[in-house]
């Protein structure tokens, strides 16, 4: 059996129904995985596109990789949990508004998929998410070359948001964020990021991260680590929605992509260390700009094939 | 040995029938196993004409039709609107072979009455029927086609004429290309042996398709119990972050 597999090398995934290279995902694992250690990114809104262009349908690249995102945060928020840089009163609190998001998320990921209009509903999320995403990156990333070229100081932002996050109710005290604020808005923008994650198969870090420094004000050194925190139960309950109604979480997928995905982030944090981040940032926004484009093209131009099969009350 | 008896129980049954030539058929496999390592499948098929007379005049044509399980699918077509492409109409197509490949040792028109193919549905326009097109769609038959294209590209669907080698009009063999995207279940074969375009016999048997090993165990359970598939993919992802994270630390504190 092991000569036949090396000789082919290709691998039969028993959920997807589809016969892909082993290599190809395992290369794939690790490109996502070295930017994902390079940039400190989770990677899931860059994998879960690739997914679909090697050919695996969308709800099946969605679900499955909300399980493989799991694995990576978990050995992530382990290290952040030895350093004691997660605040655990704010990400039970965003993980509160993440489970109820990844629900509403999935209700509506499974109404779209009955009208069949489910991946067209995922590639949008994505053209549009990617898009601001990788704008936004490249202006940041211009603009920190020239702040570097030219040597002026950088000029600290206040925090605008601050007033607003305290005039609201139900205020708590968040002890290692050094905060006390109302939980809307963490329970809020946990909401939110359960949505992404049950639509788009993301930890949704992307959006988490900036949300916590720039709304809440929560201290720069606990934010990935919460974030991590918050990810591994959202995505965690993401993948168990998926397994259970729609039966497209696939394990060999996930496990192939994991592998990849480990060794890769590992090198990734080496080369991270070593090398000038903001040209680098560049090539990653350029990159999500590309995969943005690819998508956007195949929603905008005609397609060769007007018709689509699909299976019949899923 | 099934085929064995099964060719048997055809002789002892067609004694009654008057027919002067039948056919005997071997297959190099009756079962596909789909395994970890699945990439698709040739089967051959092998057999002969008997007969217990003097060959009959006419065009003698023999026809091999493999047909997977069938399954009503939804055909969706895209319309642009707002500037992109969304699927807009649904034809349900009831009745569909998952797969569907029909061999031939001579064009298929000069072999076969269009009268046979509309009785026993031969061919692969014959072998899919419509009947769920809503009134409100125009050109419902566009959906059929679609289906007919998209799986002939995936191979799937194929119309292999000529493909039959037919020797001094007694053995015949051919080889059928399963592609790796196969639906399980039982995969109807029959083989007619035609004079004339008219069928003059015909021999059923059926390939068994199906998941093996651990691809047969993960489907089953993802399907069956699929809660503790989702907490064992879980598990699997945690421990596999969890070994990921150890190893690496372990790494680099030596």
């Amino acid at each position: 059996m092991f000569i036949k597999l090396s000789e082919t090398m290709q691998i039969y995934l028993p959920i997807a129904e589809v016969s892909v290279n082993a290599f190809l995902l395992l290369g794939l694992g690790g490109f996502v995985g070295v930017l994902s250690g390079m940039f400190g990114v989770g990677g899931g809104f860059l994998m879960t596109p690739l997914l679909f262009f090697i050919g695996i349908p969308p709800a099946v690249a969605v679900a499955t990789e909300a399980n493989q995102i799991v694995a990576s945060s978990f050995s992530g928020a382990l290290a952040h949990l030895r350093r004691k840089t997660v605040d655990l009163r704010m990400g039970t609190v965003l993980l509160g508004g993440g489970l109820i998001g990844a629900v509403l998320g999935l209700y509506v990921f499974n109404y779209l998929k009955a009208l069949g209009q489910v991946d067209l509903l995922v590639k949008l999320c994505y053209v549009v998410f990617l898009g601001v995403i990788g704008t936004l990156m490249f202006v940041e990333s211009l603009n920190a070359i020239r702040r570097a070229r030219s040597k002026t100081t950088v000029i600290n932002r206040t925090n605008r948001h601050k007033g607003l996050v305290h005039t609201l109710p139900l205020k708590m005290r968040f002890k290692t964020s050094g905060l006390y604020i109302s939980v809307i808005p963490p329970f809020a923008v946990g909401i939110f990021v359960g949505i992404l994650s049950a639509i788009m198969g993301v930890g949704g870090g992307f959006i988490m991260v900036p949300a916590m420094i720039y709304l809440l004000g929560m201290p720069t050194k606990v934010v990935v680590g919460t974030s991590l925190f918050q990810i591994i139960f959202v995505t965690g309950f993401t993948t168990l929605l998926h397994a259970t109604t729609n039966y497209t979480v696939d394990i060999a997928l996930a496990v192939l992509l994991l592998i990849g995905g480990v060794v890769g982030a590992q090198i990734g944090t080496q080369i991270g260390a070593k090398m000038q981040a903001e040209q680098l940032r560049i090539l990653l926004s350029v990159l999500v700009l590309l995969v943005c484009l690819k998508l956007a093209m195949d929603l905008l131009i005609e397609p060769a094939e007007l018709f689509s099969l699909g299976k019949l009350g899923i | 040995m099934r085929i064995l008896s099964l060719v048997i129980l055809f002789l002892m049954l067609s004694k009654t029938v008057v027919a002067s030539e039948q056919i005997v058929l071997g297959l190099s496999q009756d079962e596909v196993a789909i395994t970890a390592n699945f990439d698709g499948s040739q089967i051959l098929l092998f057999g002969a004409i008997q007969r217990d007379a003097p060959e009959p005049d006419g065009k003698m044509g023999v026809i091999i039709t493999i047909a997977g399980p069938s399954k009503p699918i939804a055909v969706r077509k895209k319309e642009k609107r707002f500037g992109i492409w969304v699927n807009n109409q649904t034809v349900e197509v009831d009745a569909a072979p998952s797969f569907y490949a029909v061999a031939t040792n001579a064009p298929f028109s000069e072999i076969l009455l269009d009268v046979e193919d509309l009785r026993n549905k031969i061919s692969i326009e014959r072998a899919i029927r419509s009947v769920g097109a809503p009134m409100h769609i125009e050109n419902s038959q566009s959906f059929t086609e679609a289906v007919i294209r998209i799986r002939k590209d995936q191979k799937l669907y194929q119309l292999l004429e000529n493909e039959i080698l037919v020797d001094q009009n007694t053995l015949f063999r051919t080889a059928i290309d399963m592609p790796a995207n196969l639906t399980e279940g039982d995969y109807f074969t029959k083989i007619f042996l035609t004079r004339d375009g008219e069928i003059v016999s015909q021999f059923d048997t059926t390939i068994d398709v199906k998941k093996v090993g651990l691809e047969r165990f993960l489907f089953n359970l993802s399907r069956q119990n699929p809660l503790i598939y989702g907490l064992m993919s879980l598990a699997i992802a945690i421990f596999a972050g969890w070994v990921a994270s150890s190893f690496f630390r372990y790494i680099r504190h030596t």
